[in-house]
């Protein structure tokens, strides 16, 4: 689905290149942290609610085809129709499928990094179903023609400023100022219209409530009500890790989602849908229909990762990442970015298409340390480096430069000379202590200057050292 | 050479960076184990932790490595390693290493029992204060990431920074952010890493230090490096040599 992209590196130095890029990372990325680290400072249980949390989501993880079943066969009793889908081919296509059935020419759709993950958008180009996107960002996002680049805030990359000039282009009533406020208003009067004669609205779900059968979306737009409510079919596409037991559960998590997603104390809008429209209701869906998806989930408890299953998509990881401020979700080409997004994306798209990720990573252990769920993200995308080695993926270069490099730290007899020839070679580059360039280290000093060893190593002075004081 | 039991048997790890780089941060080791108390010994055959290739996914030459060090200093009553991050792959990362080797995994999981960072090892198992040390200058710390967070190490340096006369420590924002090295990153991902150490040193400029301090020479080399190209005044030193008394000589990257 996704079109060729160049490789990893080319996107992220384009990326480096763009000093409008890091100017909205870091407006967004740093307000949101500092945020959380104030709400998370106020809320001094955040610790407990984290084990919490963490052992909600490991329990059903545990236990997924328990819940699964108590999911559905609650979802059908409240009037839903539910279809299971193994990858993202047979995602879109049940959605294209039901979206025909109702005769849908007019489609909105509330944020959704699933239907992202299976390719919706796409898909219902393809089936020539108009698409309307109307979470504020998503409609940035589609206007500019482009995909999120963050799973919380999916226009991230674009300013203000920007956003402004694209409004202006696109919309038929130009905005009154660039002002946030009247930028927000004309994009409320290019959606409205579109949220009530659309055919189906399609939402994502934040989580399943296994004992009820409901579905629960969080926004601060309110969008997701006018998605789902007008329209006569609404879909609802989840990926099969947001079961939860119980509301109570739902609730323990969202303590720990908004804090970490935005600093706030709780959304301002938190909806429970639960079947369609009943004789009574003043208002509703026809069709009530749950797309639970797989694609690949199932596999990752299999293959060591099952602690990302835990994942609950509030992007701390990413907005405390020092690779992603500086080079944005898109330079990762792929539906997640960030910490969590390289743990995914090698299960969604494949290692050898995506071993970069894990690897452009410096393994600090931030990401870990925010994560509201306690997932080790750096043991995670250390075990894709892992699995990378074994598969042959690394290129040949780093391959045989730490296979001889370990062959004679592995050889003490060999290391000391080769060492001390180092440090001697190492010296023939040093002006005044600094090294500005030295053969077969261009990746260092291309950037920084290579601090010069001091004239012979430690175990060698050392052992000077020491016989100089036995004489 | 004193062996009196009281002294516990320390095997100094001097990191192969220390080894190749900066020999100064080994004798302040040295020095320093030694004031506390210790029975200092350096195994003349250590090499490296082998954390390069462990975190290149290499794993079954990180389990060589390890195995070769677990033999080299099993027998210390302690090993003390002047790095946060080499440290920690003893101390955590061996057992993943040596995870399908039950033989290795207890040598594996006894060493890391009795691995320590240097300044947190002086404070937290020493209890040790330098005495009648004067250093006149400005200085931030950086907080090395593996150190911070996979051993805890925040308190014990800036604690042994305190008791050296003169020496003023200014907070550095975002001390606590990874400084862009991440050992094989910072050569594989070039560019990302420049830009991200191209903040580190704007936040330690913006301290108006004249010294940086870390606990971790592959951090601080980075960090140098940058500033040096920058063409920053700011001298970069490992923190245990100013602790040993050692901070008047040349900072990373000088003539020595």
């Amino acid at each position: 689905m996704r079109v060729d992209v160049p490789p990893f590196k080319s996107r992220a130095k384009a990326a480096l290149g763009d000093a409008v890029l890091k100017t909205a990372i870091d407006r967004t990325a740093g307000n949101a942290e500092k945020k959380r680290a104030i709400a998370v400072g106020d809320f001094p249980q955040f610790p407990a609610a984290r084990v919490r949390g963490r052992q909600i989501k490991d329990h059903v993880v545990a236990n997924l085809g328990h819940y699964l079943v108590e999911f559905e066969q609650n979802a059908i009793r409240s009037g839903a129709k539910v279809h299971w889908a193994r990858t993202s081919e047979e995602a879109s296509r049940i959605v294209i499928d039901i979206c025909r059935a109702a005769g849908a020419k007019r489609v909105t759709r509330s944020k959704s990094m699933l239907g992202e993950e299976i390719g919706l958008p796409h898909a219902l180009e393809t089936a020539g179903i108009e698409r309307v996107e109307t979470d504020l960002a998503e409609h940035i996002v589609q206007l500019a023609g482009e995909t999120p680049s963050h799973i919380v805030w999916p226009a991230m990359h674009k300013t203000r400023e920007q956003v402004a000039t694209l409004f202006n282009a696109k919309h038929a009533v130009r905005p009154d100022s660039d002002a946030i406020p009247d930028l927000v208003a004309s994009a409320r009067r290019d959606l409205r219209k579109k949220f009530l004669t659309a055919d189906v609205g399609i939402s994502g779900a934040n989580f399943l409530i296994a004992d009820t059968g409901a579905v629960c979306t969080v926004t601060n737009e309110g969008n997701a009500e006018l998605t789902t409510t007008p329209p006569r079919v609404h879909i609802v596409t989840a990926g099969i890790e947001k079961l939860v037991p119980s509301v109570d559960h739902a609730f323990a998590l969202l303590r720990l989602l908004v804090r970490s997603a935005t600093g706030g104390d709780f959304t301002q809008y938190t909806t429970f849908h639960c079947g369609p429209k009943r004789p009574d209701d003043a208002d509703g869906p026809e069709e009530f229909h749950i797309v639970l998806v797989d694609n690949g989930r199932t596999r990752m408890l299999g293959e060591g990762l099952a602690e990302m299953l835990r994942c609950i998509r509030c992007g701390a990881c990413m907005n405390h990442c020092v690779v992603y401020r500086q080079i944005g979700g898109h330079a990762y080409g792929a539906t997640y970015p960030g910490p969590m997004g390289s743990v995914l994306t090698p299960v969604i798209d494949g290692l050898a298409k995506s071993h970069d990720l894990p690897n452009a990573c410096t393994l600090n252990g931030r990401c870990a340390e925010v994560c509201p769920v306690e997932i080790p993200l750096p043991t995670l995308l250390r075990g894709w480096r892992d699995k990378s080695w074994k598969e042959g993926l690394e290129p040949l270069t780093v391959r045989a430069g730490i296979g001889i490099w370990a062959y004679f730290a592995c050889h003490p007899r060999l290391y000391r000379p080769a060492t001390a020839i180092s440090v001697r070679w190492m010296r023939l580059f040093s002006k005044g202590g600094r090294i500005s360039w030295m053969p077969l280290a261009g990746g260092w000093t291309e950037y920084r200057d290579f601090p010069a060893p001091q004239r012979s190593t430690f175990i060698s002075s050392y052992r000077a050292m020491r016989k100089g004081s036995q004489q | 050479m004193n062996t009196r039991s009281d002294r516990p048997r320390v095997g100094l790890f001097a990191t192969c960076l220390v080894d190749l780089a900066r020999p100064r941060v080994g004798f302040a080791a040295l020095r320093l184990l030694e004031e506390a108390g210790c029975s200092v010994e350096v195994p003349l055959d250590q090499t490296c932790c082998g954390q390069p290739a462990f975190n290149s996914g290499a794993t079954a030459h990180a389990a060589d490595l390890a195995r070769q060090l677990i033999g080299q200093f099993e027998s210390f009553d302690y090993v003390v390693v002047p790095s946060g991050s080499c440290a920690a792959m003893i101390k955590v990362h061996y057992v993943e290493a040596l995870a399908g080797e039950p033989k290795w995994l207890a040598r594996a999981e006894s060493l890391a029992a009795k691995t320590w960072e240097l300044m947190s090892f002086l404070v937290d198992v020493r209890g040790y204060r330098p005495a009648g040390l004067a250093l006149a200058t400005t200085a931030t710390y950086h907080d090395s990431c593996s150190g911070l967070r996979e051993l805890g190490i925040s308190k014990q340096p800036r604690e042994l920074l305190a008791a050296v006369d003169g020496l003023e420590l200014r907070p550095l924002v975002g001390n606590d952010v990874c400084c862009g090295f991440g050992g094989t990153f910072c050569v594989k991902y070039a560019a990302i890493s420049n830009a991200i150490v191209g903040e580190k040193a704007a936040a330690v400029e913006g301290t108006g230090a004249s010294l940086l301090l870390g606990g971790d020479l592959g951090c601080l080399m980075n960090t140098a490096g940058k500033l040096s190209r920058l063409g920053s005044k700011v001298r970069v030193m490992h923190a245990a040599e100013v602790i040993a008394g050692m901070g008047d000589g040349p900072g990373i990257g000088e003539e020595g």
